[in-house]
């Protein structure tokens, strides 16, 4: 008798339970947006654009001027944190529930890969098709995938090579010009050059370009890991070389972008691998000791400028979304002049349009964008797999343990081979 | 923290109806027994529904996840499809460290994958727990000691040692980051320079500082609790009987301060075992100071499915810990709340 009297509200509640975080669950079905994709693409109607934190105010006033435009199709903006990987794991929540509330969203230039192969972004072709011919070929290069576009490109970003003016008279183009221009900083007793060799994804960008730029390159068109080749192996071992003789400094493989932005303007760096973000803090911030002696170049490559690793973001449609129409028409707006324009003058974005690049009044507000033409034009887009998290990773871990010495150049690149063709296999 | 004190706070008043088996039996007491006890089980119904929700729920979906293949990648769209039940090779990978070869069946996981890095892993965080634990205990006892003493500024100085403590852990990482940095305070002040998260001990040096600084004064203060249990009449008689302080601290104070202390190395060392923010935002993970919840958070983001079977290990690991506390070790969590009557097994 005791337990029936038990029994009865504790079964409600268990149901009750089930029912409860059914709703939360969901989860799995990933490759179910085939259908999708075939539909609302004459939709048109109010729809979201969701963007990580819009630090410099630049989406606000956009989306306004859009929607006096179509009061009938407003945006609405959707502002996730500016942590990389809680936009990134934002967005698979959303796009795994199959949320037709997501219609737009900012696709970092890395995760676009996966989240086409998981059928989660409309491919750009046919009758959602858009016009490129103006933008930056490595942009849209890294907004593809197997071919197709999946994304149109939003804001782009390239590796500047920072030197110092009173030093170094004519800037190296070369790797070897510039390792040779290294007794320069011993004499001065300062580090000769540096990137970000900390373990994490900034790793995983210098050592692509020391590959891209001798040659090589991380995965062949296939998709398929190329390691094994003499160029793979002379750019990773540029790097191991110049750690290993002090022109890259020791304290370089604790480095992220600030702190190896703080050596350089500390005076203590020759040369400084880093974004185009260095340029306004290191000429305006009081306590740069490099103002007035900032000089800026191309990455230095084998026989000529080298090969930057692309940063940026691209726009995509959400395969779920019901307002196609409205979406495609929203991207082709990020993507004109004007709005690339405002882009750049406010936000210090680097444009997907090449001819912005030579745009006097940009030029005149933003001095490293012609050098950083150069760098984007000879980008190459990092791995562009589904498999971006295994392959990063692949490439962090022997990476750095090569630049620390605990591996030699062949062994790190042999594993580095094994693990992305490990990773790639699937399960 | 809430999730260890939860299910204590629970057990109590199930057990608080304990009593009513043992009353005398008549036909008006049945009615009323049973009246009590439906409405006991309506009572229990809102915190059973909770407990389910944020407990049972997730984990049984964790094991069930963990018995799912990833999603692959199908060749010829290039598109992922589902990768359909794995039985137990989600949990033989990880163990055997295997990862998938490119031309089907498994390998040993080359380094660079995280199945690689599966025992290291486990090993680096028993030995952050180990470590940790053991430095915060001797610390925190004498911190303790020395705050159960009556002293003008006593208030003060028990407010101060909780700053570190009340500090959310990702900004004290954050704030020891730049002490460690290269140019930063640490090695300035000593005069040194010591890559601290560029290297393998300094590494893992450095999170052990960084940890011990921030929860000592947690355990000074589950200490500083059970000293305080302790009669200062038991002292007195002692010092009569002419004992030594270190004879008073052996024969009375570690005895009678036992249970607090079991429970306070407890829960420190369930903490420590999913030790993540510390090394993750410190190191990266590098230079082997990589715990399991960070294999486990890097795993998620490579396939879901893995992942769950890497935080069921986890999950046993740490339970497996708790359990041998509490039945060998006597660290009386629960059994103390739901009345001394029962006593030890």
């Amino acid at each position: 008798m005791k337990t029936r009297n038990l029994l009865l509200p504790i079964a409600t509640a268990g149901v009750l339970a089930m029912t409860l975080s059914a709703c939360g669950g969901g989860g799995g079905a990933s490759s179910g947006g085939n259908d999708a994709a075939s539909q609302g693409m004459d939709g048109r109607g109010p729809i979201t654009y969701v963007q990580g934190k819009d630090n410099s105010n630049v989406v606000r006033p956009l989306i306004d001027k859009w929607n006096a435009a179509h009061p009938n199709e407003k945006v609405t903006f959707k502002e996730q944190t500016d942590q990389a990987d809680q936009q990134h794991d934002d967005l698979v929540q959303h796009f795994q529930a199959k949320d037709s509330g997501y219609d737009v969203a900012s696709v970092d230039v890395v995760w676009t890969a996966e989240f086409a192969a998981k059928g989660w972004l409309q491919p750009l072709k046919d009758k959602m098709a858009l016009d490129t011919s103006a933008l930056l070929k490595p942009t849209v290069q890294a907004a593809s995938y197997k071919g197709t576009l999946y994304a149109a490109p939003e804001s782009s970003d390239g590796g500047i090579l920072y030197y110092r003016k009173d030093l170094v008279p004519t800037p190296p183009k070369t790797w070897d010009e510039m390792m040779s221009m290294c007794s320069i900083a011993k004499s001065h007793n300062i580090g000769c050059y540096s990137g970000q060799f900390k373990k994490y994804e900034g790793l995983t960008v210098n050592a692509s370009e020391a590959i891209n730029s001798a040659g090589g390159a991380v995965l062949d068109a296939n998709g398929k890991p190329s390691l094994l080749t003499p160029e793979a192996k002379a750019g990773l071992a540029n790097l191991t070389k110049a750690y290993a003789d002090g022109s890259i400094p020791k304290e370089a493989i604790t480095f992220q972008e600030e702190e190896s932005r703080q050596a350089f303007q500390d005076g203590k760096l020759l040369f400084l691998r880093n974004w185009p973000y260095v340029y306004n803090l290191a000429t305006t911030e009081g306590s740069s000791k490099v103002k007035t002696v900032l000089g800026m170049t191309a990455l230095p490559g084998k026989t000529g400028p080298g090969a930057s690793s692309l940063g940026g973001h691209s726009a995509g449609i959400s395969v779920y979304s019901k307002y196609k129409a409205t979406a495609l028409d929203f991207l082709k707006f990020l993507t004109t002049e004007e709005t690339q324009k405002f882009f750049a003058t406010q936000g210090s974005l680097a444009p997907v349009i090449g001819s912005l690049y030579s745009d006097k009044d940009l030029v005149a507000k933003l001095p490293y964008l012609p050098v950083l033409k150069t760098s984007i034009e000879n980008a190459v887009p990092r791995p562009v797999t589904p498999f971006y998290p295994a392959v990063t990773k692949a490439i962090q871990e022997n990476a750095y343990s090569a630049i620390k010495g605990e591996k030699t150049v062949d062994a790190a690149l042999s594993d580095m081979q094994k693990s992305i063709e490990s990773a790639s296999a699937g399960q | 923290m809430a999730t260890e004190v939860g299910p204590t706070s629970v057990k109590a008043p199930a057990s608080g109806g304990a009593p009513i088996h043992h009353a005398p039996k008549g036909v008006g007491e049945d009615n009323r027994i049973a009246t009590q006890g439906r409405w006991a089980a309506w009572l229990l119904a809102p915190t059973i529904i909770a407990l389910s929700v944020v407990i049972v729920y997730p984990i049984i979906t964790a094991i069930v996840m963990s018995f799912q293949k990833d999603a692959g990648l199908d060749p010829a769209t290039g598109l992922f499809v589902e990768g359909g039940p794995a039985g137990f090779s989600n949990y033989i990978n990880w163990i055997f460290q295997q990862c998938p070869a490119p031309s089907g069946g498994t390998v040993d996981c080359p380094p660079g994958t995280l199945g690689a890095q599966f025992w290291s892993a486990t090993g680096t965080t028993f030995f952050f727990t180990i470590v940790t634990v053991a430095l915060e205990t001797v610390l925190g006892f004498w911190m303790a000691v020395i705050m159960a003493r009556a002293f003008r500024g006593r208030s003060l100085v028990r407010a101060a040692v909780l700053v570190p403590w009340a500090i959310p852990t990702a900004v004290t990482a954050k704030l020891w980051l730049f002490i460690f940095a290269f140019e930063g305070i640490g090695n300035k002040l000593f005069n040194t320079s010591i890559l601290w998260t560029g290297s393998e001990w300094p590494a893992r040096w450095a999170v052990i500082i960084a940890d011990v600084w921030k929860t000592t004064p947690f355990m000074a203060l589950l200490i500083l609790a059970g000293l305080q249990m302790i009669p200062a009449e038991v002292y007195e008689a002692a010092k009569v009987d002419g004992a030594t302080a270190w004879q008073r601290f052996r024969m009375i104070t570690l005895p009678l301060v036992k249970p607090a202390l079991m429970v306070a190395i407890l829960f420190r060392t369930l903490d420590a075992l999913r030790m993540f923010d510390l090394p993750y935002i410190l190191t990266g993970g590098a230079n082997n100071t990589t715990t399991l919840s960070i294999l486990v958070i890097n795993q998620i983001r490579q396939g879901f499915n893995a992942a769950a079977a890497l935080s069921t290990i986890t999950f046993i690991i740490i339970f497996l810990v708790a359990f041998i506390f509490v039945r060998f070790l006597g660290a009386n969590v629960v059994e103390q709340q739901t009345g001394a009557g029962k006593g030890k097994k």
